[in-house]
C-alpha cells in the first residue's frame, strides 16, 4: 500500500523540481532503497540461521566424528542417539526440569502479580526485587545457589548452626534430587519476569466490567476464575512461550550450578550436545541432537509465530 | 500500552492485606536471600565463611577478596584476576549492542513503512530465527569463523551477537513503529524527503523509549552470555562469564568462596547497574510492544 502511494507520491515531488531529468530512474531507485537496506540483515540470517541448520541436519546424517565429514549414513547416529542411556537421561532431566520449571514460574508469576495489583503500599519498592535476577547471568545465578545449597557451608549447615540439627537439605549432591535444585535456580532468575507478564495483562483488564460484577454480588475469588483469569490468556500462552523456549535452551545454569553431575543426574540436552560435538568427537551425534532441539522449539514456535503475524494483517 | 487503569476495583479485607503483605514481604526475602548472603560474604576473610556462619555479619570487614578478583586471582593458567576478561566483554558488548540495535531500527523502518510483497513472511523468518536453540548452529559458527579469520576474536563474537540479536531488535522497532502515525510519513513525502530522510528526522527523534528496550535488551543478553563466549573466544577475547566459570568451577588449591563471591558480583554488576537505572523504562517498554505485540 505505501510502497504505491510512494512511487506517485516521488513523481509529484519529480514535477514540483523539473531539475530532475529522469524521474523514472529515481522512483526506481526510491523504491529500491528500503529492500536495500534490509537486504544484509536477511542475508545474514538466511546464512547463519537457515544456512547453518540445513549444514547441521546435513551434518547429522553423516559419519563425522572430529571434524564434519560428509559420507552419508542415513539415520545411523538417530539410532544410536536413542539407543544411548546418556541421552534417554538427558531427555528425562528436560521433561521433569521443564515441565517443573514452566508451572511453577507461573504459578509465582501469576499469584505475585495478582497480589502486587491489591493497591499494595511500596509496589514501587517491591517490583525491582521481584524482577533483579532477570538481570544477572545464569553463571552468576548458579555460583549463588550453588553455595548456598551446599549442605557443608551452605543453607544446612546454617540450620544445623542455629541448632536446627536435624534439618537436611542435601538434594544437590543426591542424584535423584539434583535436577529439582536446578529448577529451584531457574524459577528463582525467571519467575519474575513472567510475574511483570501477568502484572501488565492485569492492569490492561477494564475495571468496568469488575465494577458492575461486584454490583452483581461476585466474590472476589470469582471475579478472577471468571473474569479475571480468562482475560490473561495471552499473558499465559507468551510466558509458557519464552519460559519454554528458555528450559529447552538452558545450558548456563546447568554448566554453573551442577556441570551436569553428580555423575550425570542433571545431564539436559545442551549439555548433551555440547559435551558429545566438542569433547568427546561425536559430532554427527551431537549434530543430530541438536536437531533434535530445534524441532521441539520448532513444535512450540511455529505455530505460535504463525498465528501472531496472521492476527496482525 | 497498559498503564490506562492502574486501579484495580478487587477491595480486600483487613486479614486478607494483613495476608497479603506477608507473601509479599516471603518472595521479597527469596529473591534477596541467595544473592544478598553473596554480598555479605564477599567482604570476610576466608575463615569465617568455612568455619562459621553464612548469615552472620562480618566480623572483620575486609575488601581483600574483590581485590583479589579483579587484580590477582588465578583464571585458567594465569594470576590475572577478572580484569582482562571485564575489559574483554566491553569491547564485545558496545559494537555488538550498537549495531544490532541500529539495524533493527532500519529493519523495524522498512517492515512498516515502507511495506512490500512477501514482508510477514521475511519478517517470520527473522523472528523465529531468536528462538532457535544455538547448538543448532554451533559447529557451521565454528567452521565459518575460522574461515573468515575470526575464530577466537572479539570481532568473531560482536559477528555472532550481532546475528543472533537482530531478530529481537527488529521485533521491537517494528511493533513499536507499527503504531506511528502513517500519516506524517506521507506528508514528509509529499514535501519531497526520501528514506533515510524521514528516517532521520521524523522516526529516530521518537524512538527514544524503544532505543531503550533495544539497547537494554542486547546488553544484558550478550553480557551474560556463556554459550558462545565458550565456544568461539580464546584467551584474548573470552568475556567475563567464561572466566568466572573457570574462577569458581577451578579445582586447584583452596576453595576460595570470598573471591568466587566478589567475581561473581563484579560480573553482575553492568547489567545490575543497567537495570537499576533504566530497568524501569525496560519493562514498560518491553510491554508496550514486544513477545506479545
Amino acid at each position: 500500500m505505501v510502497d504505491q502511494t510512494n512511487s506517485s507520491v516521488a513523481m509529484a515531488a519529480d514535477y514540483a523540481t523539473p531539475t530532475a531529468v529522469k524521474p523514472d530512474l529515481r522512483t526506481r531507485l526510491q523504491n529500491l532503497i528500503p529492500k536495500l537496506v534490509l537486504s544484509p540483515s536477511l542475508a545474514l540470517i538466511l546464512v547463519f540461521v537457515y544456512g547453518f541448520i540445513i549444514f547441521s541436519v546435513y551434518l547429522s546424517f553423516t559419519g563425522s566424528r572430529i571434524l564434519p565429514v560428509y559420507d552419508w549414513v542415513g539415520l545411523e547416529n538417530y539410532e544410536k542417539l536413542f539407543r544411548l542411556r546418556h541421552w534417554s537421561i538427558a531427555i528425562k532431566n528436560l521433561g521433569i526440569f521443564a515441565g517443573l520449571y514452566i508451572a511453577v514460574c507461573t504459578a509465582i508469576g501469576l499469584g505475585l502479580a495478582i497480589l502486587l495489583d491489591q493497591k499494595i503500599r511500596g509496589e514501587g519498592f517491591l517490583r525491582p526485587i521481584f524482577l533483579y535476577p532477570m538481570a544477572l547471568s545464569f553463571i552468576v545465578t548458579g555460583t549463588a545457589w550453588k553455595w548456598f545449597l551446599d549442605p557443608g557451608i551452605g543453607l544446612e549447615h546454617t540450620m544445623h548452626l542455629w541448632g536446627w540439627e536435624s534439618f537436611e537439605f542435601n538434594w544437590i549432591k543426591d542424584r535423584n534430587f539434583a535436577i529439582y535444585t536446578v529448577v529451584i535456580a531457574a524459577v528463582w532468575q525467571t519467575s519474575g519476569f513472567v510475574m511483570a507478564m501477568f502484572l501488565a495483562g492485569l492492569r490492561g483488564i477494564d475495571n468496568e466490567i469488575l465494577k458492575a460484577a461486584q454490583i452483581d454480588g461476585a466474590s472476589n475469588w470469582n471475579m478472577y476464575r471468571r473474569i479475571i483469569i480468562p482475560q490473561l490468556r495471552p499473558a499465559f500462552l507468551s510466558a509458557f512461550v519464552i519460559l519454554s523456549h528458555l528450559a529447552i535452551k538452558s545450558y548456563d545454569l546447568v554448566v554453573a550450578l551442577t556441570g551436569g553431575g553428580p555423575g550425570r543426574a542433571t545431564e539436559v540436552p545442551a549439555t548433551f550436545m555440547y559435551s558429545y560435538t566438542f569433547t568427546r568427537n561425536q559430532m554427527g551425534i551431537g549434530a543430530s541432537s541438536a536437531v533434535i532441539m530445534l524441532m521441539t522449539i520448532a513444535a512450540i514456535m511455529v505455530p505460535y509465530l504463525y498465528a501472531e503475524l496472521r492476527e496482525k494483517k | 500500552m497498559s498503564v490506562a487503569s492502574t486501579d484495580n476495583a478487587i477491595s480486600t479485607g483487613r486479614i486478607t492485606r494483613a495476608f497479603i503483605y506477608l507473601m509479599l514481604i516471603l518472595f521479597a526475602t527469596f529473591y534477596l536471600l541467595p544473592f544478598g548472603i553473596m554480598v555479605l560474604n564477599s567482604v570476610k576473610p576466608l575463615s569465617e565463611i568455612t568455619g562459621g556462619n553464612m548469615m552472620s555479619l562480618p566480623q572483620v570487614f575486609t575488601l581483600e577478596p574483590w581485590f583479589k578478583a579483579w587484580n590477582s586471582a588465578q583464571i585458567g593458567v594465569e594470576p590475572t584476576g577478572l580484569k582482562p576478561y571485564f575489559w574483554n566483554s566491553l569491547k564485545m558488548v558496545f559494537p555488538a549492542v550498537t549495531i544490532s540495535t541500529v539495524l533493527g531500527a532500519l529493519n523495524g523502518y522498512v517492515l512498516t513503512k515502507w511495506r512490500f510483497k512477501g514482508d510477514t513472511i521475511l519478517f517470520g523468518l527473522m523472528l523465529f530465527a531468536c528462538f532457535i536453540p544455538f547448538q543448532i548452529v554451533l559447529i557451521p559458527m565454528a567452521r565459518v569463523l575460522g574461515f573468515l579469520g575470526i575464530a577466537g576474536s572479539t570481532p568473531g563474537l560482536v559477528l555472532v551477537h550481532v546475528v543472533y540479536g537482530l531478530g529481537f531488535t527488529t521485533l521491537y522497532f517494528r511493533n513499536y513503529y507499527q503504531v506511528f502515525p502513517t500519516e506524517l510519513i506521507r506528508a514528509a513525502q509529499i514535501d519531497g524527503a526520501g528514506f533515510f530522510r524521514i528516517f532521520w528526522r521524523i522516526m529516530l527523534p521518537s524512538s527514544g523509549p524503544i532505543i531503550v528496550v533495544s539497547v537494554i535488551w542486547q546488553f544484558t543478553n550478550i553480557w551474560n552470555d556463556f554459550l558462545f563466549g565458550a565456544s568461539f573466544a580464546d584467551l584474548d577475547s573470552q568475556p567475563m562469564t567464561v572466566a568466572l566459570n573457570n574462577l569458581v568451577s577451578s579445582s586447584t588449591g583452596v576453595k576460595e568462596y570470598n573471591v568466587h563471591f566478589a567475581g561473581a558480583i563484579l560480573a553482575a554488576l553492568p547489567t545490575l547497574l543497567v537495570y537499576i537505572v533504566a530497568g524501569r523504562y525496560f519493562v514498560r517498554g518491553l510491554m508496550a510492544g514486544s513477545v506479545k505485540g
